[in-house]
């Protein structure tokens, strides 16, 4: 069932690939579709899922490579559920929303999108570690396609940039994940890269620490945490509007997904003993990204910079260990999923009227544009956690969650919470208020039916989780008791030796 | 001790492959020009009858120990005799082109073959010095088959010249190795070091003999013909001399210090360990700059040597079949990179500079798709073979245990990303880029075979690594046993 969920899209792709060249409208429906059906699987699993269990479920394995103990091994539960639910629900939006904006090799650009697809589909629910590295990796191909080729004037630059950052980061990982298998050869005595067996392993503190810091790495990238984050401004304004929404929406949860999937499973004295660490680190970053997105003059970048500010709230309530940070943490991912899609989405539809991103050349555009205005102002509310939108669920239990832990990350935290509602009034009133500056005013047309339609589902999730949140931090509960449940496990006192020992290639009992 | 009868049946694959190299160059003599591909129609015919014997012929010494057939011997021959028939597939249209359509060249194809199926079976340090020079000396003669052109010449005399010297080095490392022992037998040199204290002259012996093979596989700093010949030998030449020298050189490498040498793997491990780092490193850092195709295939050979080289530093078992995979999926992607570039023709000349592949997705997409999956494979990024058998080999050197693994696995990591960038610039370009009109696109059916028997290889083991790997076991359990 999810192998069906995480190949459904590459079917697609297969499909698309095949067309011939010069039907961009077919290529466009087939699109869609795929990713319709691929959102109709996750609903199917969503069925089949038993949300008061912690555990793993829906379980497929089948050996990949047995003789290296690799095998294809998926399983969800309740904090992957979740990412996996944004995730079917930003890709069709985001190919619809490229409906018209993309106009220039539509084949190509349909196939990568779905590929991606189903990479973060597979990274989501990987349960061997070289499957999800695997997935990892073939998530950064058609992203830095889709930055390299259909993005704006810099777009080979931050495309290379995106590439090379992303994957420098992830490689020590892959040296982590094969030490890690290396160690369960020693301690377990077989061949295995699958994540419940290695999560039995006795590691020492020491070197749990080291390879913690390997996989910490890779994914404080991903989020990114400052100071690893310059990457990010760059990818976000020269990739087309799909690709901005795809990246802040999806890819950056990969990261903090990583930090909550494999933190407290591998190592969790190491990530104990590193909350501290991640904290300063992610309170730095709500105040640096809220802080220098008001400095912004490019809208796109403003927005980008916001989300380091918003990530830095996950990575805040991820350190803080405990189960209202987790939740809170679990619904800002989602959250800023929706909120920040929603913004790059209304700028890719200014930009597609004007051709520019500087805020200086907008104003007065809600007298243009009133469904856009009312829309922004929705968006931009759920962005800054007015009460009542989804933001104000998820930034009231990180901080929540940061007070019980220590009351100082609380109150540095909340300080991004004012300079969030500062730099986004402010954004909204130089773009929208004012006397009308742009160039071609006549451009400003009210947005279609079909653009219109893309804003229905985000601002029925804003505030459908803003007002009720109940049934969606209960999909993640049991898997978030689960996960805090293993950082009460002792460090191991015996050295996870790297030596080789005489082992025979065996199947792991599942 | 074997009857000559068994002697020749166990090379019966090295027979068919020579019997068929002579049949190409008589049967050259009579045929009328245009009805040369029933050269071809019998290369193949005959590679694919040695690929049969290969399988059916059971292992066993002959020639009073000269030559062995053994699972690397099988493993290493099969690969050979695949890569001689791509480097077959890949030519005629080109030479066609080049009006250098000749049964000789199919001949010196297949004698090369010949030299590396050799090397994988030869269990005396003399009898590999011949299957040595069997090898090269046919891969001079390519190098320079394009008379007309200044640079073929150029190539083929570089090539000869410093190839000459690599043998020289190589025979002086038999001749001090034979002082120290008193035999040329690979096991019984194995036995003798064993018992022995190692001397100045034993360790210049092997020192000597690694270098002769570090030349051959274009080893930092043994590597600098490399990039020139490529250069300047025709496409196709330069795809077959490109692998099959490497088959060849990592066989002899293997039989030598992981199979014959376990025992000392202390006294070697380090030398060559510093061999793979520095070839990484400046394989990689050099194929940066490059803006020639034919140059950045030359430097991206190069470091890939280097990763295969962790695999022999290592010793292991498993590393030693981590290599065997690697030379699969080598062999699979350069060959089919190269044979991209045979296709493309710029204004009479061959498409050698890396803009001559803009827009190539809109002309040939199901070429340009092939193309995109060697480069993500050289890059070594999933899901291509590329990427399997760099993660066995990195598994293999941090699995051994030592300091020198876990750095060589990282060493390999860091240039990988290096190497992103530079491989996928040409499938950006081929996406990106609009085609220029100088540029043609001569695509014949058997090219188009050898691109997708390549791209089924990579993709294959990208995805079900399981049939690779098990043909490339039966390398490593030969390790220490003598």
């Amino acid at each position: 069932m999810l192998s069906v969920l995480i190949f459904l899209p590459v079917a697609g792709a297969l499909w698309v690939a095949l067309l011939p060249p010069d039907r961009d409208e077919t290529t466009r429906r087939v699109g869609v579709g795929t990713s319709l059906a691929t959102l109709l699987a996750a609903v199917a699993v969503f069925y089949a899922f038993d949300v008061s269990s912690g555990a793993f479920q829906l379980l497929e394995r089948r050996e990949w490579l047995p003789s290296f103990g690799i095998a294809y091994s998926v399983g969800v539960d309740g904090i992957s559920l979740l990412l996996v639910g944004l995730t079917v629900v930003i890709f069709p939006l985001a190919l619809v929303a490229s409906w018209r904006s993309i106009t220039q090799r539509v084949k190509a650009f349909t196939v990568a999108v779905l590929g991606l697809e189903t990479a973060v589909l597979g990274t989501l629910l990987s349960l061997d570690l070289i499957l999800f590295y695997v997935f990892w990796e073939a998530v950064l191909i058609p992203m830095a396609f889709l930055i390299g080729l259909w993005g704006s004037e810099n777009r080979r630059y931050a495309a290379i940039k995106f590439f090379l950052y992303t994957m420098s980061a992830s490689v020590l990982m892959l040296i982590a994940i094969i030490a890690l298998h290396v160690i369960a050869i020693g301690q377990l005595g077989v061949r295995t890269f699958d994540l419940d067996r290695l999560a039995t392993l006795a590691l020492p503190a020491g070197t749990q620490v080291v390879l913690f810091a390997a996989f910490a790495l890779a994914f404080a990238v991903k989020v990114p945490v400052w100071p690893l984050h310059t990457w990010l401004p760059d990818a976000h304004t020269e990739a087309p509007t799909a690709g901005s929404v795809i990246l802040a929406a999806i890819l950056l949860k990969l990261g903090t997904y990583g930090f909550v999937r494999f933190g407290p499973m591998l190592f969790p004295q190491a990530l104990v003993a590193s909350a501290p660490v991640l904290a300063a680190l992610a309170i730095i970053g709500i105040l640096y990204g809220a802080a220098v997105s008001w400095a912004q003059t490019d809208l796109k970048r403003l927005i980008a910079f916001s989300s380091v500010s918003h990530l830095g709230f996950v990575m805040l309530g991820l350190a803080a260990l405990n189960e209202q940070g987790l939740q809170g943490s679990l619904i800002q991912m989602i959250n800023h999923g929706i909120s920040t899609g929603a913004l790059f989405l209304i700028v890719g539809l200014l930009y597609d009227r004007t051709h520019t991103r500087a805020i200086a050349d907008y104003g007065g555009v809600a007298a243009c544009m009133p469904r856009l205005a009312a829309v922004f102002t929705i968006v931009m509310l759920s962005s800054a956690a007015l009460p009542g939108t989804n933001g104000f669920v998820g930034e009231f239990l990180i901080l929540l969650g940061a007070y019980r832990t220590s009351p100082w990350w609380a109150a540095l935290g909340a300080g991004g919470v004012i300079l969030s509602a500062v730099y986004l009034l402010w954004a909204y009133q130089q773009v929208m208020q004012g006397p009308l500056r742009a160039k071609t005013p006549e451009r400003l047309v009210e947005l279609t039916r079909r653009e219109l339609l893309v804003f229905v589902p985000l601002v029925a999730l804003i505030f459908a989780i803003g007002l009720y949140p109940r049934p969606l931090l209960s999909v993640s509960e049991a898997a978030v008791a689960a996960t805090l449940a293993r950082l009460q496990r002792p460090a191991a006192t015996a050295p996870g030796s790297l030596a080789p020992r005489a082992v025979t290639p065996e199947v792991p009992p599942r | 001790m074997t009857s000559p009868e068994a002697s020749l049946t166990l090379i019966a694959p090295e027979l068919l492959v020579v019997a068929t190299a002579l049949v190409v160059l008589m049967a050259d003599l009579w045929l009328a020009p245009g009805r040369r591909d029933v050269l071809i129609g019998a290369a193949l015919v005959g590679l694919f009858s040695a690929g049969a014997a290969v399988a059916l012929v059971p292992p066993g010494v002959a020639f009073a120990g000269l030559y062995v057939r053994d699972g690397l011997t099988r493993a290493a021959q099969g690969l050979a005799l695949a890569v001689t028939a791509l480097g077959v597939l890949i030519a005629p249209e080109y030479l066609r082109r080049a009006h250098l359509e000749r049964g000789e060249y199919y001949m010196l194809v297949l004698t090369a073959g010949v030299g590396a199926m050799l090397m994988a079976a030869s269990r005396d340090l003399l009898m590999l010095f011949l299957a040595l020079e069997t090898l090269s000396i046919p891969l001079y003669v390519l190098a320079a088959t394009g008379r007309g052109s200044v640079r073929a010449q150029e190539a083929g005399m570089k090539y000869f010249l410093l190839g000459a010297f690599a043998s020289a080095f190589f025979l002086y490392g038999v001749a001090l190795l034979y002082g120290a022992t008193g035999t040329t037998r690979l096991p019984d040199i194995g036995r003798a070091l064993i018992q022995t204290p190692v001397s100045t002259g034993t360790a210049a012996g092997v020192g000597l003999l690694t270098i002769g093979l570090a030349f051959k596989a274009a080893l930092v700093p043994f590597h600098t013909w490399a990039p020139d010949v490529y250069d300047g030998a025709p496409m196709p030449t330069a795809a077959f001399l490109s692998v099959i020298a490497k088959v060849g050189a990592f066989a002899a490498l293997l039989r030598v210090f992981p199979l014959t040498l376990s025992a000392l793997a202390v006294q070697w491990s380090l030398m060559l360990g510093v061999l793979a780092a520095l070839t990484m490193i400046i394989g990689n850092l050099a194929a940066l700059a490059q803006s020639s195709y034919k140059r950045l295939l030359a430097y991206s050979s190069i470091a890939h040597t280097g990763y295969a080289m962790v695999g022999v530093a290592t010793g292991t078992p498993e590393a030693v079949s981590a290599v065997m995979s690697y030379l699969v999926v080598y062999a699979a992607m350069t060959l089919g990179a190269f044979a991209v570039a045979v296709a493309l023709e710029r204004s009479g000349e061959e498409a050698d500079r890396i803009e001559d592949y803009a827009g190539l997705a809109v002309r040939a997409p199901l070429l340009a798709a092939a193309s995109a999956a060697f480069m993500v494979s050289l890059a070594g990024l999933p899901p291509t073979g590329g990427f399997m058998v760099k993660l066995a080999i990195f598994t293999a050197a941090i699995a051994s245990g030592g300091p020198l693994g876990l750095a060589l696995a990282i060493i390999g990591v860091a240039t990988s990303v290096v190497s992103v960038y530079y491989y996928l610039r040409v499938p950006y370009l081929m996406y990106a880029g609009e085609p220029s009109a100088a540029v043609r696109l001569h695509a014949s059916p058997l090219l188009n075979l050898a691109v997708l028997v390549a791209a089924v290889v990579v993709l294959h083991t990208g995805i079900l690594p399981a049939a690779v790997t098990a043909f490339a076991q039966q390398v490593g359990v030969l390790v220490g046993r003598p």
